[in-house]
């Protein structure tokens, strides 16, 4: 691979930065792939680097009806964190967020990983008897989590108002959560998944799937029939329907959840912090802008466009704990299409068509998810059966009744 | 901002109303397997298309009931009582629907 170095960089600068290679090659399709993958956010490069660096798997197609990255891979908030309060999401996304700790140095690629903390506020008593709970739990599950009193927060970030509608009573920090550029972490491993000899196809819209004897043989896309040996979905909001194009049915709701950033400023808040009461959260990027998020619209929806109620909703609130914000304007507000299941677990694993594997279900958190959501979906797909770490992730939970409930614990409620 | 017409109210906007999900789910024999009871309990249609879905005029009449609303373009197509039969709606509206 040709690095990105200093020495690079200084090279390029020299030439006027004409010298640029394209960071992927623009692939066009083949007859027959030994593994297809629906989808170019996040999971499905991450899912292509991981089959062909870990697993040595050849022949690998990501195909993508749009353009990479261009779905809820670049519009989330960016938030990584690993405060969960289950033992099963414990562990999967903090193998999540130490990939993440390693990933610009693995690919190369800067991914401003900043680990500036994320802090979860408690507005009442109950809550923060509540909060002390699933802090304990997080440090059981061997994850960094503080408890911190209203005078601590203060202290961390002045411009809060403590004394607001709901008063605040305290909070919790995971001092390792923080954020990453989304960007960059879908191109990172695009790049590397090319590297590979990954065929990354944009503008190819899958619209159904051939079959024969339970078995996928072949996708239906606007650039012609694809073979494959063993195909995967990763399409976030779409889950459903590329479930009902292989003929089974999924525990899915696909929602709009919007995000919005204000002006850039001077730096003013030094960590993520969220509420789940009032149901808003906020951090400040590099480039010092506001980058505000909340709940998901409460309809179901694939629209990609967010409603007037909910803006208001989240708004208000995160002015009311920072009322120094009311005097900033709104830069962008968008939304994304997520897919999200009844207890607000990923749907990991295989499917009941025998060579079709899925990876959805990540509802409002799948950023966060990707290296180890990648990782896990490689090693299911080359030995056909469950990494370890998500065997518990499966479509047949559902019927099992062994739900992983992190609706109450997953910083947000949804 | 949705403006929903309550079939027993009138037009108001989406805050006065609350979500319900989708409509026309009929639960099954109580003997039924367990594939089937997950089915009903879990599995939803989340159609990219006309949704049939109920909602409550929570801050209104107080009353359930159902919406055909399209998840693409939130154009509402009908709003019709609990108990009635889904509505005939144009056939090119449904073109692609799995309902």
């Amino acid at each position: 691979m040709k690095g990105y170095s200093a020495l690079s960089l200084i090279r390029n600068a020299l030439s006027g930065h004409q010298k640029w290679k394209p960071a992927w090659r623009d692939a066009t399709p083949k007859k027959h792939y030994d593994v297809v993958i629906i989808g170019a956010g996040g999971h499905g490069l991450a899912t292509a680097y991981y089959l062909a660096n870990n697993h040595g798997v050849k022949n690998i197609a990501v195909l993508e009806k749009a353009y990479l990255g261009g779905g809820n891979t670049g519009r989330n908030t960016q938030v990584i964190r690993s405060n969960y309060f289950w033992p099963q999401s414990s562990a999967f996304f903090d193998r999540s967020l130490q990939l993440y700790e390693g990933l610009s140095r693995e690919l190369n690629f800067n991914v401003m990983l900043s680990q500036r903390g994320i802090l979860t506020l408690a507005h009442s008593h109950h809550e923060l008897e509540g909060i002390r709970r699933w802090a304990n739990a997080i440090i059981i599950n061997g994850i960094d989590s503080r408890v911190m009193t209203p005078a601590e927060v203060k202290e961390l970030m002045p411009l809060i108002n403590l004394d607001c509608r709901f008063p605040i009573h305290g909070g919790f920090i995971q001092q390792r959560g923080g954020t990453a550029r989304h960007d960059a972490v879908a191109w990172s491993y695009a790049r590397a998944a090319s590297e590979h000899g990954v065929d990354i196809i944009q503008q190819c819209e899958v619209t159904g799937f051939k079959t024969h004897a339970g078995r996928v043989t072949g996708i239906k896309t606007t650039r012609g029939t694809i073979g494959a040996d063993k195909t995967t979905i990763a399409v976030a909001g779409h889950t459903s329907v590329l479930a009902n194009m292989a003929g089974f049915r999924v525990p899915v709701t696909s929602m709009s959840l919007q995000a919005m950033v204000s002006e850039p400023v001077k730096p003013c808040l030094s960590t993520v912090v969220l509420s789940p009461v009032i149901h808003a959260y906020v951090s400040q990027s590099d480039r010092g802008e506001l980058v505000i998020g909340g709940g998901a619209d409460v309809y179901n929806s694939y629209a990609q466009r967010g409603g007037i109620p909910m803006l208001e909703e989240v708004i208000s609130s995160v002015l009311e704990l920072f009322p120094a914000f009311s005097r900033l304007r709104l830069m962008r507000q968008w939304a994304g299409t997520v897919d999200v299941t009844p207890d607000t677990t990923p749907i990991m694993g295989k499917t009941p068509v025998d060579n079709l594997y899925i990876s959805g279900g990540w509802g409002t958190g799948g950023y966060k998810a990707i290296p180890a959501g990648g990782e896990t979906m490689a090693y299911t797909i080359a030995n056909d059966h469950p990494h370890p770490l998500i065997e518990g992730f499966g479509l047949d939970r559902f019927e099992t009744g062994a739900l992983i409930d992190e609706g109450a614990a997953s910083g947000v409620a949804h | 901002m949705l403006q929903i017409t309550c079939p027993h109210c009138g037009r108001r906007d989406e805050l006065e109303f609350s979500f319900g999900g989708e409509s026309h789910v009929t639960r099954p024999p109580l003997d039924s397997s367990d594939a089937e009871w997950s089915d009903y309990l879990f599995n939803r249609k989340n159609p990219k298309g006309i949704h049939y879905e109920r909602w409550i005029h929570s801050y209104g009449c107080g009353r359930w009931f159902n919406v055909a609303r399209d998840t693409v373009t939130h154009e509402i197509h009908a709003t019709y009582k609990m108990g009635e039969p889904k509505p005939d709606l144009a056939p090119e509206l449904l073109d692609g629907d799995s309902n």
